[in-house]
């Protein structure tokens, strides 16, 4: 009983945050967390959708120090060990593009990944067997979710752009027929007005 | 008993600290914030919050605001609220997905000042699926020994893999039956504007020859 109470209590010490976002045009959106001394973080952002596929990150240390900035990236992974205790804070800027507005994953994790034992370490002696061959499993499966996450963003970015072109071919050739009517129409009208405009003068040259 | 009752105490105020060191994000007091989550179906979400307001006399945010009201919004894939309610400034909203896709999850404070409108500081935790289920109620409840309850994670995090598996097949035959009519409006649109600019440029010369010929240009 007591266990399951530090197993809960260790649980909510280990905090991984995974948030999907819309970034509008011209904006800027931070995120902030609380951290521990000595923890190791991870702070991995993916575009999904939007313009260039392109945002500005930050991550700004309690002391106001930039311990990492980044430009125009579609991807980007960073790890940090946070050397003080205070407020961190991540970053995504979209003030570079006017219109474009975009969509942003973002996955702050703070501590070691969730474990299957989380008040015992992975390789600590008092496991039995069973465990440890629970444990190992736990591991690849969340490893695989990571997979999976990634391979979903992905395949999301693909399947956005493709439905986007789809609804453009609709507009744009429409549009394109509409133009070539209108030009063609337009083409032969003016033709006959040069020839109207003669005829009007000549008959009052000759009147 | 007192044991049970005091690690449920116990398990209360930790899950209290859970809240407090989540990820937070300030938005306006009237500013409406969404967040995207794309899930399969049958798939449970739980979001757990916290409002802070901005206090000018203080300089700082106040540790809890009873008075402050978030009205939080889900909708499902098909533009349907699945879920529209006002919660106070601190709890948790649970949903269960049943169509996959992209559920929307929308957080506005149901604050009605106009003017003056200050800042809102919003902590806020978004579990999806197995890691949404608490295991201390689970193996309390049941009873379970603790590598029984190690291994019905196992079975849940299976689960969830599989689930989010044939998503993905979903998905996939999303993105082939729009490639597939990318394909199909490319080739009809090009015949149907090959055509318009044959028949008008034929139209056009059978107009113009008409046309000087009633002139006698021609």
């Amino acid at each position: 009983m007591i266990k399951l109470v530090v197993f809960c209590g260790l649980l909510s010490l280990v905090v991984g945050s995974e948030l999907t976002f819309e970034l509008p045009d011209s904006a800027n959106q931070c995120f902030h967390e609380v951290i521990n001394i000595g923890e190791k973080c991870t702070v991995e952002f993916q575009v999904v959708t939007g313009g260039q596929y392109d945002v500005d990150m930050l991550v700004e240390a309690p002391n106001k120090q930039i311990i990492y900035k980044v430009a125009k990236k579609q991807y980007d992974s960073f790890t940090f060990d946070a050397n003080q205790r205070g407020v961190y804070t991540v970053c995504f800027s979209n003030e570079f593009s006017s219109f474009s507005h975009k969509l942003v994953y973002l996955d702050f994790q703070v501590g070691d990944k969730p474990s299957l034992y989380p008040d015992m370490g992975e390789d600590s002696p008092t496991l039995t067997q069973m465990e440890t061959s629970a444990v190992g499993v736990y591991t690849a499966l969340r490893d695989m979710v990571d997979h999976q996450t990634h391979h979903r963003l992905r395949e999301a970015q693909s399947r956005k752009r493709a439905e986007e072109i789809n609804k453009r071919i609709q507009w744009y050739s429409l549009g394109e027929a509409i133009v070539i009517l209108v030009v063609m129409i337009s083409q032969v009208l003016t033709l006959r007005s040069f020839f109207q405009e003669k005829k009007i003068i000549t008959s009052f040259t000759s009147t | 008993m007192s044991l049970g009752f005091l690690s449920q105490t116990i398990l209360c105020l930790l899950s209290l600290l859970t809240l407090s060191s989540a990820l937070y994000f300030h938005i306006g007091e009237t500013e409406r914030k969404c967040f995207i989550e794309e899930i399969p179906d049958d798939t449970v979400i739980t979001g757990n919050y916290e409002v802070q307001v901005f206090d000018r006399n203080v300089n700082d945010f106040l540790p809890s605001t009873p008075g402050i009201g978030m009205h939080v919004e889900v909708r499902d894939p098909d533009d349907k609220v699945v879920l529209s309610k006002v919660y106070s400034s601190k709890g948790r909203f649970t949903f269960q997905s049943h169509t996959p896709g992209e559920h929307i999850i929308c957080l506005m404070s149901n604050s009605t000042q106009w003017f003056g409108a200050g800042q809102l500081r919003v902590h806020l935790d978004i579990q999806v699926g197995e890691h949404a289920v608490d295991y201390g109620q689970v193996a309390e409840k049941e009873k379970m020994s603790e590598l029984e309850l190690r291994v019905r994670q196992l079975l849940e995090q299976v689960e969830q893999i599989s689930k989010e598996q044939n998503y993905q097949r979903y998905r996939e035959e999303r993105f082939r039956l729009t490639s597939e009519s990318t394909n199909q409006r490319v080739l009809w649109w090009s015949v149907a504007q090959t055509c318009i600019l044959l028949l008008t440029g034929f139209w056009q010369m059978r107009h113009l020859k008409s046309f000087f010929e009633a002139k006698k240009l021609v």
